[in-house]
Order: structure tokens, then sequence, then C-alpha cells
């Protein structure tokens, strides 16, 4: 190439007495376009200047442009992780916007696959947090799972990671035969594989030195720069959207907010693991208390009617053509709706002027926010130590910069 | 200033632009709001003024939300930074201004964040055509 390219970052770090070291957007250990410009007194990071932004691809601006059912399959994909939350959140905020009471099955089928998608996403997380340790049997393990959970998925929405499950008042489809079955062989096996994670890496000695107090912060600094979810549970303070402000079928539930004390690597670790377990908790109650019923509200503003009337009556073809052309007519109004996703406070602030279009969609995405402060958690500690600091943070990029 | 309840009962501040550090600082110390959650802005381009900057608020204690919206001109669309009294304001500010043009004064670093140096225009402001692309490196042949 005979042009210089351009660079779309400009750099503060300037070397004076350290060396500066540049780590991603496409480092094997960044896993997300992320880039970290570090500047080094010794091995020590003593400043940092994080970049995101390249997975950026316009996201808020389409939204603006496509009918709000349109916006399922883009809100999904945020993140590859735990898509079904994001499904949900999005959900959640339009019928509030409309004023739309979802049905009973809905709203536990909606609580249980949160929870099991959370597990999944715990899973992913700490999986690659280990094995950039070197943990590479506790990955396998914990990966194994994962594949079963996503395999599991795939045979409920029919995709692996981009479901596209949630619909606006209920979801696509009710559940297949069998699953429910198949979710109770998956949680055993989950016991089992994370039990054995458990025994390899809790009280292993070079696990512990690579993440005891590495990366501490405390409960007020977590909250200064914005920390929700694992991580500011990590510092201590208890947390958690689904105890404070509780949503879906939340209420109803018995489970913990598990703590950490110190707010370093080891607690976020540890933290994301006792999650899990209380959502398979969660989830063997929500298995219980499943009731019957149909999983779409019948409200003609924004259920699809049944593809049988569509083809033998004029009103539900007329409906049909009027949700897929103009979309669902969302009342003028705002709404900011929260959920807890695995990484923290998932939030969507619509704003409608009436009819089938978002005037504006915002997304509150955790890991953005949890982005600004990522140089709290990486200065003053080893140039090695970011890999397990930043993956202890679970940035997803989707989300991140939408 | 004035207040209302809205669904799930968040209350919704309507400020001037000058109020906006001082209400963030009240709501801080005094009302409990110890989490910046959000930073964004909504553009009415037929409206005079023409942006909202909106801030939303939570309470770590009482589980609170508070929504603070600020207008301001197209013209001068500046607003106080709240990096004094949140960290989390950086990041979230440094977004809003890219995508909107909104300026946070007194904010210490402004650098494009989602978007690269040298993007021109502010893309979510409504005006901005949704099909203009400015790829930084140019697309090949």
């Amino acid at each position: 190439m005979d042009r210089a390219l351009p660079n779309p970052i400009r750099n503060v770090l300037e070397p004076g007495d350290g060396v500066v070291v540049n780590i991603g957007p496409s480092h094997p250990a960044t896993h997300g376009t992320i880039q970290v410009v570090a500047r080094l007194d010794g091995e020590k990071v003593a400043k940092v200047d994080v970049h995101c932004g390249y997975l950026h691809r316009g996201f808020e601006k389409e939204c603006e442009a496509h009918t709000w059912h349109n916006l399922m399959p883009y809100v999904d994909r945020l993140n590859y992780c735990s898509g079904l939350i994001n499904d949900f959140a999005y959900c959640g905020a339009v019928e509030e916007l409309m004023g739309i009471e979802i049905t009973p099955r809905c709203r536990v089928l909606r609580t249980l696959l949160s929870e099991y998608s959370r597990i999944a996403d715990h899973l992913t997380c700490i999986a690659a947090s280990l094995m950039e340790l070197g943990a590479m049997t506790a990955f396998l393990y914990m990966v194994m799972i994962r594949d079963y959970v996503y395999e599991h998925l795939a045979a409920l929405t029919g995709a692996r990671v981009t479901y596209t499950y949630g619909r606006i008042g209920g979801l696509a489809h009710d559940l297949p035969e069998g699953w429910l079955a198949r979710l109770d062989e998956i949680l055993v096996q989950y016991q089992d594989f994370v039990g054995r994670v458990h025994g390899l890496m809790d009280r292993n000695r070079i696990f512990i030195d690579r993440t005891r107090n590495v990366g501490a912060i405390s409960a007020a600094e977590a909250i200064h720069w914005g920390y929700t979810g694992p991580i500011l549970r990590s510092t201590g303070a208890p947390r958690d959207l689904r105890k404070d402000a509780p949503y879906l079928a939340y209420a109803e539930l018995d489970f913990d907010v598990p703590v950490g004390i110190n707010g370093d690597n080891y607690d976020r670790y540890y933290v994301r693991m006792r999650e899990m377990d209380e959502s398979v908790y969660m989830i063997r109650q929500l298995v219980e208390m499943l009731p019957a019923g149909p999983v779409c509200v019948d409200d003609r503003r924004c259920t699809f009617p049944d593809k049988s009337l569509v083809y033998s009556e004029i009103e539900s073809l007329i409906n049909h053509f009027k949700l897929v052309m103009d979309g669902p007519q969302v009342p003028a109004g705002e709404v900011y709706h929260a959920h807890e996703s695995p990484n923290g406070e998932l939030g969507f602030y619509l704003v409608s002027t009436g009819g089938g279009t978002p005037y504006k969609v915002h997304v509150r995405a955790p890991s953005f926010v949890h982005m600004g402060g990522l140089a709290r958690l990486l200065e003053g500690y080893q140039l090695a130590d970011v890999i397990p600091t930043f993956g202890s943070v679970n940035m997803i990029g989707g989300e991140c910069d939408r | 200033m004035s207040a209302h309840a809205g669904p799930r009962a968040i209350e919704v501040l309507e400020i001037a632009p000058g109020e906006l550090l001082a209400t963030a600082r009240r709501l801080k110390e005094e009302e409990g709001y110890d989490l910046l959650v959000d930073v964004t802005a909504v553009d009415w381009p037929r409206r005079q003024p023409r942006f909202d900057v909106v801030h939303h608020f939570y309470s770590t204690r009482r589980f609170t939300r508070v929504r603070v919206k600020t207008r301001v001109e197209e013209g001068s669309p500046v607003v106080d930074s709240l990096a004094p009294l949140y960290g989390s304001a950086l990041f979230m500010e440094r977004e809003c201004h890219d995508m909107y043009g909104i300026v946070f004064r007194g904010h210490p670093d402004l650098r494009p964040i989602l978007l690269y140096e040298g993007f021109q225009g502010h893309p979510l402001r409504k005006d901005y055509p949704i099909g203009r692309e400015q790829p930084l490196v140019p697309y090949r042949k």
C-alpha cells in the first residue's frame, strides 16, 4: 500500500518516561474489538486509554427506519451470548409504551429463558477468561455445557445465537415437545461439570495468584464509574434489578443475590459461578410453576392473527397486512425499561411519536459503560493483568459499539 | 422546573441548560441518586429548542429512577458535563457528542468514541441521511 492508512483515533498518550503499548483491536485475547493503549512504567500499567467503536454499525439509526416488529432481529444481535434477554427487554419496553400485559405463561417462559441465557452468558465469560489464564480443561468443560444450551435453544428458536424469539406481546411460539425434559438433563450435566470447574479453580494456586487483589474496586467507586451487574456485586453491594425492581416473574421466585468482598477478578469469577447456581435454582422453580395457556396476548395491535384465519377471512388478512406494512401502532410517549442482563443493567430508552416506527431507540448497554471505567481497573496493575481483568469484565462488542 | 410521573412512576424533570450541573449535584448529594445510568439526546428538528439532552439517574438505595431533560438550542447545543460528579459520564457524554453534536462543557476529552477522527456530521440527527457512507478506509473497487 502506497498510502498510510488513516488512524481512527487520536493518541493522547505520549511515551514520556515509559513505553506505550498497543493491545487490540484485533488481539486474540481482546475477544471483542477493543483497543487498549497503555503507557507502562516497567511492567506496571501507568495510564490506559480505552477505545471502542470498531464494531459500530449504526444500530440506533437503523432502528429509526424500521417498524417496531422489524427491530427484533437487531436487538438480539447486540449480545451473542444472551440474545434472548435483549429480546425480552426490548419487548418489555414496547409493551410498557403500549400498555400491554403479557400472558402468565409468557411471563414465566421469558423469565425461564432469561435465566437460561444468563447461564450461557456466564459460562462463556468464565470459560474465556479461564482459558486466557491457561485453564484449558475448565474452558472445555464450560463451553461443552454452553453448547448444549445453545443447541437446546436452537431446538426452541431455530437459531444458535441470534434467536429473534421475542415478540411484542408474547413469544414467537410455544415450547416444542420434550423441551423441558431435555432442559432437566442439561441442568444435571451443568451441575456435574461446574462442580468439576469449582474443584479445578477455586483453590488453584496459579489462578488465585493471577486473580486475587487484581483489578480490585470498591463499591462506591464501582457505582461512581457506572458499574452494574456482577462487577458491582463482586464489590459487596447486593444490587440486582431482579430483586430491587422485580420485573417478569422475579417477585415470585426465591433466590439469593451472591456478592463478593474485594471486587477483584477472583470475586467476579466467583459471583458469576454462584449466579449460575441461582439461575438453575430459579429455572427449576419456574418449570414447576409454568402455567398453561397462550403465549401471546390477544391484542390486534401487535399480535399476528392465526395463519389459517389470514387465508380465510378478510379482517385477519387486513390485520396481518397492516402489521407487516405499517407495524404495530405504538402510542406517543417515552419509556426507559431496564432488565438485569448478565453483564449489568440493560436499558432501552424508546421515544415514540405514535405510529409503526420508533422515533428513537437508545440502548443503555452495560458493556459500553463498563468500558468507560475499565481504565480504573487496569491502571496500577501489571501489563499481563490486562488480559484476566478485561476477561472478567466480559465486554460484548455488539452491545458496546452498537 | 416541573415534575410529573410517567409509567412505572419514573420522575421526569425538565430543566434549563444552565441548571443541569446544580440539579445533578442536588440529585446526587441530597436525593441519593448515586448512579448515572444513561446520557443521550433526542432530536426534534421542527421544534425550538431543537434538542432534548436526556439523563437517567438511579438510586441504589431507594431503587427509584429520575429522568432529567434539558432543552438546548441548535445554535449552541451546550450543557455542563457531569464528569465532576460521575465517572461514568465520561464515556456516555462522548457518545452523545458523537451522535448528536451536543457539547459538554467541562468534559476533559470529547474525542470521537464510536465514530472516528474526522467523521463529518452527527449521524443520529434527523437531518443526517441514513444512506450516507463515510468509510475511513476507501472501499476496494
